[in-house]
């Protein structure tokens, strides 16, 4: 979708990234950098601290201390879309949710037009175009807010626990279109507690565990051999204390 | 008793021949009470928006005046642009007391402080929905407020009908600054506290069934509204 010739606002650089939620330190330290390529997951137990760190990517949050930087040589803003976990759709028609964050930017008619139905056809969400986005079922719903980031074009895709509340089928449906999104270059961050998704999609894993990144390795190595205990306990189906 | 069932028999009478005196004043009514609910509305719906959404020093004191104002006395309101719009005040020049227009400013103010509340709880309500989606879509505070007055549009209608409600329910206002004068500024609500203080009961019933009536005829029409766009899924 990207025109190839665009410059791009990656790496994207967390220095030493803490974050307070509520005086409670729930990000410890974070140092890392997010490349364009690799599909990368961040993986970790619930409260780990991944749906954060996708937040401070996204801007949603600052850090309490540290940096979040775009080391890139285009303008990060717009550079990143995230779609949250629980993503809330706007009570209108899915034509009109993925027209919106166009609009926003100040698109005409008609390239709103032309660049929603691209994404429309392309996300397999023709057929349902007109229907009332909030009437759609858990997982349309969800395919429906991955095309809402879609059609921003963004270079980097957040996807926070983006299959957590969905059946098989509409996980892999949602899966494919991910994984198409990573073939036409966009770079995947995703967060997920799910195992087998990460096995079948990263290219990379940050394991996060108690707010701290614990290890940032190549999916295949970390699935082989991982190397810090929690990462191994959590491999083997152990609760991480 | 036997007064009351004439006075009902002349009511239903005036009704349905269509007395030309009665519709006039069921019109200007309906104009005054409608402008100043398009004018509450313009200017409510937007500020009660913004208040629920941008964060600014002396929110909280903002938010307890226009809470404190739900409870205005009409009479009071009636008072204050008496003064604002009598010879002697800042506005006198516009020569608008006893006018219509000094009706539909009375019921602004009456009813903003309600459409601005009534519109915070709403929004703010909507902000803790979709708060995070917004602004994950790129929508600063001031794009979401219209976002949310879309998104909120169902319960703004009622909002709204709650705003008419009163406009055209409430007497102390308009019987100050209007003056209640035949053929300029009476309305349903002072003819009939003139009319009963004449003992023209059957006018003033006529009047009070109207009364009644419009007010059941909006809020079905308000629900059926809010039917139809809850069933397009809207």
């Amino acid at each position: 979708m990207r025109a190839p010739e665009r410059r791009s606002a990656l790496p994207l650089v967390f220095d030493g990234v803490a974050l307070d939620v509520g005086g409670a330190p729930r990000l410890r330290d974070v140092c890392c950098r997010l490349d364009a390529g690799p599909l990368s997951v961040m993986l970790g137990p619930n409260g780990a601290g991944k749906s954060l760190l996708l937040r401070l990517a996204a801007g949603l949050v600052a850090p309490s201390r540290g940096r979040v930087r775009w080391l890139g040589a285009a303008p990060a803003r717009d550079a990143a879309a995230i779609v949250l976990q629980r993503p809330v759709l706007l009570r209108r028609s899915v034509r009109a949710n993925l027209a919106y964050p166009l609009r926003l930017r100040g698109l005409s008619r008609s390239e709103v037009r032309q660049r929603s139905g691209r994404v429309l056809a392309a996300a397999n969400l023709e057929a349902l175009a007109e229907r009332p986005a909030r009437r759609l079922s858990v997982g349309e719903q969800q395919r429906v807010a991955l095309a809402q980031a879609w059609v921003r074009e963004p270079e980097v895709l957040l996807l926070d626990e983006p299959a957590a509340a969905l059946d098989p089928g509409a996980t892999s449906a949602l899966e494919a279109a991910i994984g198409r999104l990573a073939r036409e270059g966009v770079k995947v961050v995703m967060a997920t507690h799910d195992l087998a998704q990460a096995r079948r999609m990263a290219d990379e894993i940050l394991f996060l565990h108690g707010g701290r990144l614990l290890e940032q390795t190549p999916a295949a190595e970390f699935f082989r051999s991982p190397r810090s205990a929690e990462a191994k306990r959590f491999l083997e189906g152990g609760v991480l204390a | 008793m036997a007064d009351l069932g004439e006075a009902f028999a002349t009511a239903f009478r005036l009704l349905a021949t269509g007395d030309a005196e009665l519709f006039e004043i069921v019109r200007l009514s309906l104009a005054v009470s409608g402008s100043a609910l398009a004018l509450a509305a313009g200017l409510g719906l937007p500020l009660g928006a913004a208040l629920a959404i941008v964060r600014f020093p002396g929110r909280r004191a903002v938010v307890a005046l226009s809470n404190a104002l739900l409870g205005l006395p009409a009479v009071v309101v009636g008072l204050l642009v008496y003064l604002l719009l009598s010879r002697s005040g800042p506005l006198g020049a516009l020569a608008l007391l006893f006018t219509p227009q000094a009706m539909v400013i009375a019921q602004t103010v009456l009813i903003t402080p309600l459409v601005v509340a009534l519109t915070r709880q709403v929004i703010e309500e909507l902000h803790a929905e979709y708060g995070d989606q917004l602004r994950a879509l790129g929508a600063g505070p001031l794009r979401a407020v219209p976002t949310l007055l879309y998104e909120g549009r169902l319960a703004l209608a009622t909002v709204l009908l709650a705003g008419f409600g009163r406009a055209i329910a409430e007497v102390g206002s308009v019987l100050i600054v209007g003056g209640n004068i035949a053929h300029v500024t009476r309305l349903m609500t002072t003819a009939i506290a003139l009319e009963t203080s004449r003992g023209e009961l059957a006018l003033a019933l006529g009047l009070g069934i109207l009364l009644l009536g419009l007010s059941f005829a909006v809020s079905v029409a308000a629900e059926g509204v809010r039917e139809v766009a809850r069933r397009a899924g809207a």
